[in-house]
């Protein structure tokens, strides 16, 4: 094994064990925020599929809204087990997003464009959510029923938040492999050369209008997955916690602040962005409120302008500039 | 059925919104056609100077027009400021990261407006009487303020058309390299339009002081807005964003009277990601 395959294993290692670490009184919390760095990871990784390739979308907020109140809904009113919930939300919001992609691929809307068009459709989402306040309980947000029995996987609700730790850890697991296919597909070289030039890419014969809706389908498939899992796990849906163009932007944050382009960045920049404005929120309590999302702002303008490639980012390319090994095998990549 | 008389009075009124819109818009497009960078938080910058109008009526009694002209300054020196500390910096950077750094200062108004002044919704009492014509009530108010983002349009259109300023910095939005042959400095220009920028702000703030109650998050309510008008209009393109903001000004001031208010705003979005695929240089782009 290789010193990162081994690195790797160990790190994993201690993920799993965290929830059987005598902890102390403040373990519920620290499953919590671990819990919550998991889901917001994956959801990140999602994000990154398209935005490595030049997609910056703006309105992944929409489709982590229409997945998590499809799932919320259909088991609110219908009593729909969230097995088959998620999954009919997995699938709406994949639906809903080609039908965002397809004209934007057809009618080559790219770049600025590109990226408030997506954001138009958050909003949208947002509004509609908000609009539509007898099913969904508008901006004051829906709450999952309670199933009956405290722990069951029929309703997918427990009262131990371990047995969520390891969905949250599966999941993020999951969004990784799914990055790493992807990174050693041939769509990845083929999206990337859609993101450098289209119309170059389509003169070799790149299907490029099929390449960027198959891209976006799995981003969106994943990030509805996402939202269906925090709206479980919080059994609560808000349209402004889980939709609209605050959400998007925290999402696209995270994964610049790590690093876009590394398998780990979306992780590293969600781990800290959730610890930061944690550790902010309990160091000052209810004195100065406001003052954790103020540094919160300020230092993500500063990251955002002293380290462009990402923390991460910019720490793997350094390790690689230090380590460039005879066999040329990297340890990172970035 | 609906009373044709709101309809009218939805039309009177989208007008009216239309006026102050437009300003937000054609602030926003000025910095975009100049400078290549979209200002996220340029709505926020307004609910400063919202929030400066407020204080200077409300704790130290100055009139009401002073603390307009005043704002006008304060959203000036906003503008220089965004401009050194946070864009000049990252100019070259690649778009995405010029977007998430304006998007960053959004969230570091929104909190330090929170931090400093609470969720509070604060408002200056104006009170001017309502206007009827013809069975239509009309706010003295928003006429007010819509006459005024008018007149501070045009001195805009002035100031870009006759002085050799204005005419400096539309010439860097038509060629970046070739203004850098003619002798002009583009940092300079940079930092003029950001000042100019800033200072339509200050002019749309305290238009809405005066209709609007102020919080943290005001800018929320007219941001994605400003945006949606101006790529409407086409970035950049001054004439299109002054129509583009009449139309949504019309879509969400009927659509809200006939359906409801959030309904209004999808309509207007809606509208607005339809007319991408069909126009996305905006609708008045020439055809290629």
């Amino acid at each position: 094994m290789s010193p990162a395959r081994l690195l790797g294993a160990a790190g994993l290692a201690v993920l799993a064990l965290v929830p059987l670490l005598p902890l102390g009184p403040a373990q519920e919390y620290i499953w919590h925020v671990i819990i919550q760095i998991f889901l917001w990871s994956f959801v990140g990784n999602a994000w990154s599929l398209m935005g490595r390739f030049g997609l910056v979308s703006l309105g992944h907020g929409a489709f982590l809204g229409v997945g998590a109140y499809t799932m919320v809904l259909l088991w609110n009113f219908f009593g729909m087990t969230p097995w088959l919930g998620t999954l009919l939300a997995v699938l709406l919001t994949v639906a809903f997003a080609l039908v965002v992609a397809y004209p934007c691929s057809r009618f080559k809307v790219v770049g600025h464009y590109f990226a408030l068009v997506t954001l138009a459709v958050g909003e949208v989402i947002r509004l509609l959510i908000v609009a539509e306040r007898d099913w969904t309980g508008g901006s004051l947000g829906v709450s999952l029923k309670a199933g009956g029995v405290a722990s069951d996987w029929w309703t997918l609700q427990f009262a131990d938040r371990r047995i969520f730790y390891y969905v949250g850890l599966a999941a993020w697991l999951f969004g990784l492999w799914v990055w790493w296919r992807v990174d050693r597909s041939m769509a990845r070289s083929a999206m990337e050369a859609i993101g450098e030039d289209e119309t170059a890419a389509a003169s070799v014969g790149i299907r490029v209008a099929r390449f960027k809706m198959a891209i976006t389908a799995l981003s969106a498939a994943l990030t509805a997955l996402g939202g269906a899992l925090l709206a479980l796990y919080l059994a609560y849906a808000n349209p402004d916690s889980l939709a609209g163009i605050g959400v998007s932007l925290r999402i696209v944050f995270a994964v610049v602040l790590g690093g876009m382009y590394s398998l780990l960045g979306p992780f590293v920049g969600t781990a800290l962005t959730i610890a930061l404005s944690e550790y902010l929120r309990i160091y000052f309590g209810i004195k100065l409120i406001g003052i954790a999302e103020t540094i919160y702002g300020l230092l993500l303008i500063v990251f955002i302008i002293f380290l462009p490639a990402g923390i991460y980012g910019s720490i793997a390319q350094a390790v690689r500039r230090r380590l460039i090994r005879p066999s040329g095998d990297l340890p990172v990549r970035a | 059925m609906l009373d044709p008389i709101f309809i009218v009075e939805a039309v009177v009124n989208g007008i009216l919104l239309g006026g102050v819109l437009a300003l937000l818009a054609l602030g926003l497009n000025l910095i975009f056609g100049v400078i290549d960078i979209v200002w996220i938080a340029y709505v926020d910058l307004v609910t400063l100077c919202m929030y400066g109008v407020y204080f200077l009526v409300s704790h130290y009694g100055w009139p009401l027009w002073l603390a307009g002209l005043a704002a006008i300054g304060i959203g000036a020196l906003l503008g220089v400021l965004v401009h050194l500390l946070i864009i000049t910096p990252i100019l070259s950077s690649p778009p995405i990261n010029q977007l998430l750094a304006t998007g960053g200062l959004l969230f570091f108004i929104q909190s330090v407006a929170t931090l400093l002044w609470s969720t509070d919704h604060r408002s200056v009492r104006v009170s001017l009487p309502t206007l009827e014509v013809g069975g239509i009530f009309i706010s003295f108010t928003r006429l007010l303020a819509f006459v005024l983002a008018i007149v501070a349009m045009i001195a805009l259109y002035f100031f870009l058309t006759r002085t050799y300023t204005g005419t400096a910095i539309r010439a860097v939005s038509q060629d970046r390299e070739a203004i850098t042959l003619m002798g002009a400095r583009p940092q300079r220009l940079y930092l003029v339009t950001s000042a100019v920028g800033g200072a339509m702000a200050g002019v749309a703030g305290a238009l809405l002081i005066i209709q609007y109650a102020v919080h943290p998050y005001f800018g929320g309510a007219f941001g994605p807005l400003t945006f949606m008008i101006c790529v409407l209009g086409g970035l950049g393109n001054m004439v299109g964003a002054f129509a583009a903001a009449f139309i949504m000004a019309q879509v969400i001031s009927v659509g809200g009277v006939l359906v409801s208010t959030e309904m209004g705003y999808v309509i207007a979005f809606v509208i607005f990601i339809v007319l991408m695929f069909v126009r996305p240089g905006g609708i008045f782009a020439r055809r290629a």
